[in-house]
């Protein structure tokens, strides 16, 4: 009769959150790999922060992207949306009118465009997301070449101060070749990657919004027969996509300092196969923002580790596409073999994850 | 003749739009549809879009298929081609003696690994139920790198008569021989869809896999079936490709031209969510970007704004062909017939038969 108690939908976990435990543990493991393999670099905090410090954009990005998948869209215009505010926001403050103040609307109000025309086309006039965002993409590469060629790079002093400006840890920190104690530094970035995933991750939880989100990505019919206003919810999604793209790309110019024309360029692509890594499924419906940023991370330590590794620069990129395919597989194994409901019922009674997650919730 | 109008109908959308393309270049200058003939072959704008966009229709095709399949889109063709066109140039450099033997033999061996690389994909959709899109973006992200080791770096140059007969004329033969080939493929496409239930089936599993296998299809053969020609098609457009540019560009060869075959199957009036597809709506919108993009090139606009215009025209393009637009056309018209109709329907009424037919 055990199978019968594992059919109880309480007792089962999630789709979401068994694909984010999978990525959790796969991150937890890879990093635990390293440090073992390269206890040298990867023993130092100011490693740990660094992915957060120089990669805070990416992950910024995905969050918005994973809310636009598990809203059953795709959005691939981020990237260059990103780019272009770079280089909007070097113009401005280059420009004798420029002001952080002024850069950061700038920012958020490129984002929020794009993401207004996109949600609007593909929400309220039924057409592909793909074709759209495509073109969203195109229509941001071609105001970027148009704007500004040359890169940028941007000597307003108030702006330098911001760029250069790091939250000093006193306490943690390793001591360099020479013996000198180099205290840790965190970007503003990394702090604002915490706060937006607090924000955005208890919005897709807990909110009305998040619960519609995730009922239209599901199925959007059996939502809108709920009463779910599906378009608006859509809509809202790109939108938010589009906010996250604004904030990443004043982030990116905060980090960086300079505006250029390859800024950001692919940066989408590494942000789909982040928020696939950290368990949203494109079909919509399945996803924690949790894993956006665990996803992101994963690909990152890979990407440290082939350099660690000393893999010829070449070959980088077929590793990391290799990592990915077990990635994929394990996934689907995984996936399949739950929906046939033999891999926990297979397994010795004390492995059962299914059981154990019955007992505890029912305690 | 109402079957016709119905072939047609679905092919409205990229006739009107290349109509709409031909038009703006003949205000733009009348002398559009010149062909002139240098070193033998024919040369002006048709022949030039014809010559252009020869592997965009080929991967187009491909395209088109696994979309109606798999309900996704394979967004590794190009770094398929590359890889094959990779195996295909270094064979015809460690050939001592380069004759059309060894292309052949060269070309079916790119053939073949154009086929493994469809099947890699194909196993992972079909087998692994993975998204079309994920799947390929493993090969999107190791592609370059796995062709960068075949062809060392070094980008090899293919200097040799035959391949660049195949690239640009052979000596004799007025038209540009990659619009020969392009033609040859489509007509074995046509060939096949002609004799094969194919297309039938592709039909099914698109519009719903399980339908389909409870009536005996299998949907996993034939989602993988799509990816290997797929694969086949990656193969020949990599070899057209590397024999129109000379040599073997690892970085920059076919880049980025999965959206571009994405948007010829959309503007080709098929649905980017599987079902029911129309190979000839794509080769038409595969043709109707490369005149896009050429027209823009005529029309003088600065290079740094011809992707916003692009966007524009695209998102113009989506949105008069969106349901939405559609179905409010449709009602407007309808009012706008209504509106006329009292005169119309009295004559009518009085042109009919209806009611002498009910004296009888």
């Amino acid at each position: 009769m055990a199978s019968v108690s594992v059919i109880k939908p309480k007792a089962r976990l999630s789709n979401s959150n068994i694909l984010f435990l999978i990525a959790a543990v796969i991150f937890v493991l890879m990093y635990i790999f390293a440090l073992i393999s390269y206890p040298a670099s990867f023993m130092q905090f100011q490693t740990f922060f660094d992915l957060f410090n120089l990669n805070a954009p990416l992950i910024i990005m995905t969050l918005g992207l994973c809310i636009v998948m598990i809203g059953g869209g795709i959005d691939i215009s981020i990237g260059s949306v990103c780019g272009l505010i770079t280089m909007a926001c070097a113009v401005f403050l280059e420009s004798k009118s420029g002001s952080i103040g002024g850069a950061i609307l700038i920012a958020l109000g490129i984002g929020i465009a794009f993401g207004i025309l996109q949600g609007y086309l593909i929400a309220y006039l039924e057409i592909q997301p793909f074709i759209i965002t495509l073109s969203g993409l195109f229509l941001a590469q071609g105001l970027l070449t148009t704007l500004h060629k040359d890169p940028i790079n941007v000597t307003m002093p108030a702006f330098v101060a911001l760029r250069d400006f790091d939250i000093v840890i006193n306490w943690l920190g390793t001591k360099n070749r020479l013996g000198i104690f180099i205290p840790c530094e965190i970007k503003p970035g990394a702090i604002i990657v915490v706060i937006l995933l607090v924000i955005l991750a208890s919005l897709m939880k807990w909110s009305r919004f998040g619960r519609n989100v995730y009922a239209v990505g599901g199925n959007s019919h059996s939502a809108m027969m709920l009463g779910i206003n599906v378009k608006r919810t859509i809509f809202i999604t790109y939108v938010i996509s589009g906010l996250t793209a604004g904030i990443a790309g004043f982030v990116y110019i905060m980090t960086t300092g300079a505006g250029n024309v390859g800024n950001a360029a692919g940066a989408e692509m590494k942000a789909i196969a982040s928020a696939i890594i950290g368990g949203t499924l494109l079909n919509g419906g399945v996803g924690n923002l949790l894993g956006a940023p665990i996803g992101t991370l994963t690909l990152l330590i890979i990407n440290e580790l082939i350099r660690a590794a000393g893999v010829q620069s070449n070959f980088q990129a077929m590793v990391s596409g290799l990592l990915l395919y077990f990635f994929i597989v394990l996934q689907s194994i995984i996936m399949s073999l739950r929906d046939r409901r033999k891999f926990s019922v297979s397994l010795p009674p004390w492995l059962r994850l299914s059981d154990k997650a019955q007992k505890s919730s029912q305690t | 003749m109402r079957k016709l109008i119905q072939t047609f109908s679905h092919l409205f959308l990229p006739l009107s739009v290349m109509i709409l393309l031909i038009i703006i270049n003949l205000i733009k200058g009348a002398d559009y549809f010149s062909i002139s003939l240098v070193n033998g072959a024919l040369y002006g704008n048709i022949p030039n879009i014809l010559f252009g966009a020869s592997e965009l229709v080929i991967l187009s095709i491909g395209m088109t298929l696994v979309t109606a399949a798999s309900r996704g889109q394979d967004i590794s063709i190009g770094e398929s081609a590359t890889i094959t066109s990779a195996v295909f140039v270094m064979f015809v450099l460690q050939a001592s003696e380069v004759t059309l033997f060894t292309i052949v033999i060269a070309f079916l061996l790119s053939c073949v690994v154009g086929l493994a690389l469809g099947a890699f994909n194909g196993t992972l959709v079909s087998v692994f139920k993975v998204q079309p899109m994920v799947a390929s973006l493993i090969l999107f992200t190791g592609g370059r790198s796995i062709a960068f080791m075949i062809d060392g770096k070094l980008s090899p140059i293919l200097a040799n008569d035959i391949s660049n007969q195949i690239g640009t004329v052979i000596p004799g033969v007025p038209i540009q021989t990659p619009i020969i080939l392009t033609v040859v493929f489509i007509v074995l496409v046509a060939v096949l869809f002609k004799t094969t239930t194919l297309k039938l089936y592709v039909e099914a599993v698109g519009i719903n896999p399980n339908a389909a296998r409870l009536n005996g299809i299998n949907p996993k053969k034939i989602i993988f079936l799509t990816f290997l020609i797929m694969g086949v098609c990656s193969a020949v457009a990599g070899f057209i490709a590397v024999n129109k540019a000379g040599r073997h560009d690892s970085v920059n060869l076919l880049k980025l031209i999965m959206m571009d075959a994405i948007l010829a199957v959309a503007i080709g009036g098929n649905s980017l969510g599987g079902g029911k597809f129309s190979i000839t709506g794509s080769i038409i919108g595969a043709y109707t970007i490369e005149m896009l993009n050429r027209t823009l090139l005529r029309l003088e606009i600065e290079p740094a704004m011809i992707k916003v215009f692009k966007a524009i025209f695209i998102i113009i393009l989506m949105v008069v062909a969106s349901p939405v637009v559609r179905v409010f056309a449709k009602k407007t018209l309808d009012r706008v017939r209504n509106w006329r109709s009292p005169s119309s329907q009295s004559a009518k009424l009085t042109t009919t038969n209806i009611p002498t037919r009910k004296e009888q």
